[in-house]
């Protein structure tokens, strides 16, 4: 991927991988077993501006554009895709608010993120994963203020965000025609947030339920109009399908360094096991599912720089890079051997982070339905 | 400037509380041999307070002459009255050589008197020798984290001046009935002429002394030993051999001791008698801080470490291991 | 404030291999950077700004190529980055390095406190620091682990065998800082595009109208490189790897016992 990237965004590149080599890497095999989230070290990531790459300059951004901003998120993802998840969980929920929200709201909201604090995007229902119709989060306007009542979870900074976008019904007759988004305040009374989740991967990243008991907040915290809820979720999903994919190739490059790396290593036969071509094919598979995955990435972003609509593409790499991750971190297992089942080596994380991306964000039978039906439009 | 015109080897004794640092008494044995290859003489500096001992010390180590100049304004190193007492020095007598020990006062009051005196200095030198043609001192010195070595010549100015590794030349043994003449020199510097002014001093929070500088054994911990708690079986080694504890860079960077025990390119010099590194892998600059140590020991789980690459003693095992046998078995050989 | 800072950029001596057949250095490939003890300096240099006012000016001497190094500097707090750069000073020894330095400080304008990092990680002296100190004629204080500035007063930690001499001061003052001081910050995202895009002033000899010309330079040097060699390599000592840890201990403190070693002062 070097080759597509301009001098100025290798140097940007390279920042990023230093630090989080240095800062980052030594505290992840610790936080993976405790899943602990780490404050301390996402501190110097707001102070060097990550979570707002893509931002533009006026909300305060560094005014990146998409796909400098995923290059510096593959970098990331190589050393920890949960630490990573906390920052892209935030800027996809403020680049929502830039979608759909208004100026004063993009103000509220940026003015809040920028200085350093997570947000989160409040969607997902115990009952209400893949079909967003059946939301039972309700919004009732109340004189000049809304009531919102809703459980939500699995909610990506549920427990650290200080803002969030929470998607209610304001009217369920009209199923997701009457879903709203909403900007909603940590500081506001009512917010409830539920027990970490104890997850099979991604443990840096913070996962929570975050219950809404009767909270009220200002009419004009209503982002766009009601009822435009369920296309702000769609478009922010477009959004957030292309980084979920760039985390996921970041995932599989760490597999393949390391499994290079062992391959080199390992002797058996009196040679190294990546002398053996059954050795050299898995390697080989591997690189290249990884580097069509990151070009498909760079392919979304690339349109979403140049506001193409990416519904399609943002379904397509979000599905490949899915099942791409989840397929080369367990051939890197496979390599492994039986070291790559062993919490002493580095392979077993990665698989384990791994599984995840075939899930959320859409899981990736949802995906190919979108695919279907642009084929089909 | 005629070169001819200055003679002899000078060697700055460095003092602490009126006590001679073995710098200066290595540098002395080193510095005979360069009197002796240009039929000069060897010529012992010391500035302070009650010098009287630090006088005899340095004849029993081989000064033919010293120079003393004592005032209350010297009790303690400071860079402007030390560069005056030199630079006055330098310009009266004239030496040929001045060696001085690369401690953080050597190397503080090194730069001063030569950029004064308009001539060349040459850093941290690890090899000295007097080339036979010209008669010059030949500075060797490392240079690029120990990577590359550099010989250094001023063949144009004079005096030669370097700062000169501490451990990398040994003292020899002391003659307490050598003579030598005494030269009582008197200058004073205007206290307004001294700028910096001591005010306190500030003890590392529960450590004793760390003079890794002339430390004879020095035991050093690095990542390998996990977390903080872990120094005690390293201390605990140092403690029966009688050994300064030091460090590597990623065990102070990790804030499990104190910066002050960190040997390498970031931290101290040194050069002891026996050097033990228990699990450290030993980076380039590390390497650079130790490897002009006599005996190096490496313990290490990792046999590719590149400590191993130095060692003499290579001991490939767990620390944890190997540290307890060692404290065990040396206690019980110092019991006999 | 007005703090002026001085770096260096050098080869990333962690970097530099040997070459296994010619035994020399191989610095193809390897990458620059800015001294790190510099981005100490640099640091303490932007956190005194912070609490005080005032400004940050970067200084190196160098090659164009040393613009990267300053403009990294800009994109960390710098205010303002001058490259010291002409052929005349090409070959130039601490000596002469540290004239060049301080006339183009003197150019420059009045600063209240000039910090340089302890030394460069390539070349090891450590001596510009003192040595500009000397041509500015004002106090020097090196190897500061600390320092605190209150009105025309500066007081500093500086490090020592046994702790921290507390050292105080009057304006202006040169000072060398070592690693503890701080933890340089990493560039913000946008300051580093900012720095980026930053236009480097570059003094040359020309702008100095009253440099003397026989003090800069390999001439103007009094001492000169004779040689360079890489060190001669160890021979590898004595591997011990026994079965087990205490096994592997006990062979060692045999062979310490038969080398005499532990009679020695152990």
């Amino acid at each position: 991927m070097g080759n597509i990237l301009t001098a100025e965004q290798k140097e940007l590149v390279e920042m990023v991988r230093n630090f989080a080599i240095k800062e980052v890497k030594p505290h992840v095999k610790e936080l993976d077993e405790s899943g602990e989230f780490p404050m301390e070290l996402l501190k110097p990531a707001f102070e060097m501006g990550l979570h707002c790459l893509e931002i533009p300059e006026e909300y305060g951004g560094a005014g990146l554009d998409y796909q400098t901003t995923a290059a510096v998120f593959e970098e990331l993802a190589k050393v920890d895709a949960g630490y990573a998840i906390s920052l892209v969980t935030t800027f996809v929920a403020l680049r929502s608010v830039i979608m759909a929200g208004n100026e004063a709201q993009k103000k509220l909201f940026a003015d809040m993120i920028i200085p350093g604090a997570f947000a989160s995007f409040c969607l997902t229902e115990p009952n209400s994963g893949s079909d967003a119709s059946s939301m039972r989060a309700s919004a009732v306007k109340d004189g000049d203020e809304y009531i919102i009542n809703a459980t939500k979870c699995f909610v990506t900074n549920g427990g650290v965000a200080d803002v969030f976008v929470v998607f209610a019904s304001t009217d369920k007759s009209k199923g997701v025609k009457g879903i709203s988004a909403f900007i909603v305040e940590r500081s506001r009374p009512g917010i409830v947030v539920g027990k970490h989740e104890n997850k099979m991967g991604l443990r840096l990243s913070n996962t929570t339920d975050v219950a809404f008991v009767d909270v009220r907040v200002p009419a004009d915290h209503l982002l766009g109009k009601e009822g435009t809820g369920f296309t702000t979720a769609m478009n922010t999903l477009n959004v957030s399908r292309a980084f979920v994919g760039t985390l996921a190739v970041g995932i599989c490059q760490a597999a393949i360094d390391e499994a290079v790396k062992y391959a080199i290593e390992r002797i058996q036969f009196k040679k190294p096991i990546g002398q053996f071509q059954a050795v050299q094919m898995i390697l080989a598979d591997m690189e290249i599912q990884t580097e069509a995955a990151r070009q498909l990435v760079h392919h979304a972003m690339i349109l979403m720089d140049d506001n193409k609509p990416v519904v399609k593409e943002g379904s397509i790499t979000k599905a490949f890079c899915g099942d791409t991750v989840v397929k080369v971190t367990t051939d890197a297992v496979q390599i492994f051997g039986g070291y790559g089942v062993s919490k002493e080596y580095p392979v077993e994380k990665l698989m384990r982070d791994s599984k995840v991306f075939q899930i959320f964000e859409g899981t990736n039978q949802i995906q190919r339905i979108v695919i279907a039906k642009e084929m089909l439009k | 400037m005629d070169s001819k015109d200055y003679k002899n080897v000078w060697v700055f004794i460095e003092t602490a509380h009126g006590e001679v640092r073995n710098v200066g008494l290595e540098l002395l044995n080193q510095g005979r041999v360069l009197a002796d290859a240009n039929y000069e003489k060897l010529i012992a500096i010391v500035i302070g307070k009650q010098l009287d001992a630090a006088a005899k010390t340095v004849t029993a180590y081989g000064a033919d002459e010293v120079i003393v100049v004592e005032g209350e304004e010297y009790t303690d190193y400071n860079t402007d009255g030390y560069t005056n007492v030199m630079v006055r020095l330098v310009e009266k007598y004239k030496p040929s050589v001045i060696l001085i020990g690369a401690t953080n006062n050597g190397r503080d009051l090194g730069p001063r008197v030569s950029c004064r005196l308009a001539t060349g200095l040459t850093a941290d030198c690890t090899g000295l020798e007097i080339n036979e043609e010209t008669g010059d001192v030949a500075w060797t010195r490392p240079a690029f984290g120990g990577n590359l070595m550099a010989t250094i010549l001023c063949s144009a100015s004079r005096p030669q001046i370097g700062t000169v590794r501490t451990g990398v030349f040994k003292k020899t043994q002391p003659d307490f009935s050598r003579t030598a003449a005494i030269i009582r020199e008197e200058i004073r510097t205007p206290s307004e002429e001294i700028r910096t002014k001591i005010i306190g001093f500030i003890k590392a929070a529960g450590e004793t002394a760390v003079n890794l500088e002339e430390a004879e054994i020095i035991v050093s911990g690095g990542r390998g030993l996990g977390k903080p708690e872990n120094f005690a079986c390293i201390k605990e080694l140092a403690e029966v051999l009688e050994a300064t504890v030091g460090a590597s860079r990623a065990a102070v960077d990790a804030g499990w001791i104190s910066p002050l025990h960190q040997v390498g390119q970031t931290g101290k010099t040194v050069g002891p008698k026996i050097y033990i590194a228990c699990g450290i892998s030993g980076a380039i600059q590390h390497l650079a801080g130790m490897s002009s140590s006599d005996i190096i020991v490496a313990i290490n789980k990792d046999s590719d470490a590149p400590i191993f690459g130095v060692a003499d003693y290579g001991i490939v095992g767990d620390l944890f291991e190997v540290v307890p046998v060692l404290i065990e078995e040396i206690r019980k050989i110092k019991a006999n | 404030m007005d703090i002026l800072v001085c770096v260096k950029q050098v080869p990333d001596t962690a970097e530099i291999k040997i070459d296994p057949v010619t035994n020399t250095l191989i610095r193809a490939g390897v990458p620059s950077i800015v001294n790190p003890f510099d981005k100490n300096a640099l640091e303490a240099a932007v956190q005194l700004k912070e609490a005080h006012g005032g400004s940050v000016t970067v200084i190196s001497m160098g090659p164009d190529q040393a613009k990267a190094a300053l403009k990294e500097c800009l994109s960390v707090g710098a205010d303002k980055a001058v490259l010291i750069s002409d052929r005349l000073f090409g070959g130039s020894d601490t000596l002469a390095t540290s004239y060049i330095l301080a006339t183009a400080i003197k150019k420059l304008g009045k600063f209240d406190l000039v910090l340089c990092g302890k030394q460069a990680i390539d070349g090891d002296t450590g001596q510009v620091g003192p040595e500009i100190a000397e041509h500015l004629g004002i106090a020097q204080l090196t190897f500061i682990a600390k320092i605190e500035v209150s009105g025309e007063k500066i007081t500093v930690q500086r490090e020592h065998d046994e702790g921290y001499e507390v050292i105080e001061a009057k304006l202006p003052v040169v000072c060398t800082v070592i690693k503890s001081i701080n933890e340089p910050r990493y560039a913000n995202i946008k300051s580093k595009m900012a720095a980026n895009k930053a236009v480097i002033e570059v003094i040359t000899a020309a702008d100095l109208p009253e440099i003397d010309l026989t003090k800069i330079g390999l001439k103007g040097s009094p001492t000169k490189v004779k040689k360079t060699f890489t060190p001669p390599r160890k021979e590898s000592g004595i591997r011990i790897q026994e079965g087990t840890g205490r096994e592997s201990a006990l062979k060692f403190i045999e062979k310490l016992v038969v080398a005499k070693l532990l009679n020695r002062g152990c």
